[in-house]
């Protein structure tokens, strides 16, 4: 049971870790001012969750490891991130259309989990609920106001749509360690939110007047670590390249 | 914030292109709004949402107001002589001479 619960926790930590790291590539590079804050307060939520997360995750791995030992000393075929968090940032839109992606998902997930049998992370979920609603009021209004936008506009959110869209799927499909987490109460099955998302997707898009790209294939590899795409490892190297120089620094 | 763009294309910028908001948040229950500063916008929704990001950050408001700068009818500061002299040395209009008791809160 640790070591589902353990995957569990590292999928939710990871998910924070990579999309809040993409996200701050941002700070300071953001089209406008007000969009730059906003972006970097995003990410520093994330981040925020991310010590929640895997601070659960090295207790319950009961180890000694920390939270910074999980997200700096980790190689890539540890992470255990969806492939859609881990994409590049794009142009400003497909960072909007992968955030928008993310926020819809995280939303359902989070509400699902302040029900937990477990309390600690009926209490994570809780307090990053909150944080969670308001990402995707906006990333969603975003969305919205890009897709039904210019032209450029609107063909930028189309083609981040196409691009991105074939990532969403993974994170609905079940494995071991899901079912046994659901049958004892403590996670949400991620196969039974898969209809809520589709519907909250449709319904965003149908108003940015964006087409969903027809076809159900889903590139699959990152919850369960098997085959992350080449971007996570150079992103990683970004992000750990201090730790892994200098082992132990601290400000 | 200038409003062509300095490389002398015609390709307007986005800036000149979203209307300026002022930004006024009422930091507790009780007190006025105050103006905090001002935000560029596409939109009234977008401004609230840019003022929560730019100036709520650190706790600091329960309501915020945006307006469109353009709303705003100001007076010239050519006329300060005028409007603002006959004022001065006139210590009989400031209430300073009274005791406010506590339980009257913020005035």
């Amino acid at each position: 049971m640790n070591a589902a619960l353990f995957e569990f926790l590292c999928r939710m930590g990871d998910n924070t870790l990579v999309l809040g790291h993409r996200v701050s590539e941002w700070c300071g590079h953001a089209p406008v001012l007000e969009e730059d804050i906003a972006l970097a307060n995003t990410a520093l939520d994330l981040i925020g969750q991310t010590q929640m997360w895997l601070g659960l995750a090295g207790e319950v791995e009961g180890q000694g490891r920390s939270a910074d030992d999980l997200a700096y000393l980790r190689d890539a075929w540890d992470f255990r991130c969806l492939l859609l968090v881990e994409q590049p940032n794009g142009d400003f839109g497909q960072t909007i259309m992968r955030q928008f992606l993310f926020d819809a998902l995280h939303e359902l997930q989070l509400n699902e989990l302040r029900a937990s049998k477990d309390d600690r992370i009926a209490g994570i979920a809780e307090k990053s609920a909150k944080e969670v609603a308001y990402h995707l009021e906006r990333s969603s209004e975003t969305v919205i106001a890009l897709g039904d936008g210019t032209e450029e506009s609107h063909r930028r959110m189309q083609a981040a749509l196409d691009v991105l869209w074939p990532y969403a799927g993974e994170a609905f499909l079940d494995d071991e360690s899901d079912r046994a987490l659901a049958e004892t109460g403590i996670a949400v099955l991620p196969s039974t939110l898969g209809a809520a998302y589709g519907a909250r997707v449709r319904e965003v898009m149908a108003e940015a007047t964006l087409q969903l790209p027809e076809g159900t294939f889903a590139h699959s590899g990152g919850r369960t670590g098997a085959r992350h795409s080449e971007h996570l490892g150079h992103m990683l190297a970004q992000m750990q390249w201090l730790q892994r120089a200098y082992p132990g620094a601290v400000w | 914030m200038t409003k062509t763009d300095p490389s002398g294309s015609d390709k307007t910028s986005v800036r000149s292109e979203w209307p300026l908001w002022e930004i006024f948040i009422r930091g507790q229950h009780g007190l006025n709004h105050r103006h905090v500063g001002s935000l560029h916008a596409p939109d009234a929704e977008t401004a609230i949402r840019n003022a929560r990001d730019v100036y709520t950050r650190r706790n600091e408001g329960v309501s915020i107001w945006a307006v469109d700068a353009r709303d705003i009818a100001a007076s010239s500061p050519s006329e300060k002589g005028p409007l603002y002299d006959p004022a001065q040395s006139k210590v009989y209009r400031h209430p300073t001479f009274f005791d406010i008791p506590d339980e009257a809160g913020p005035m």
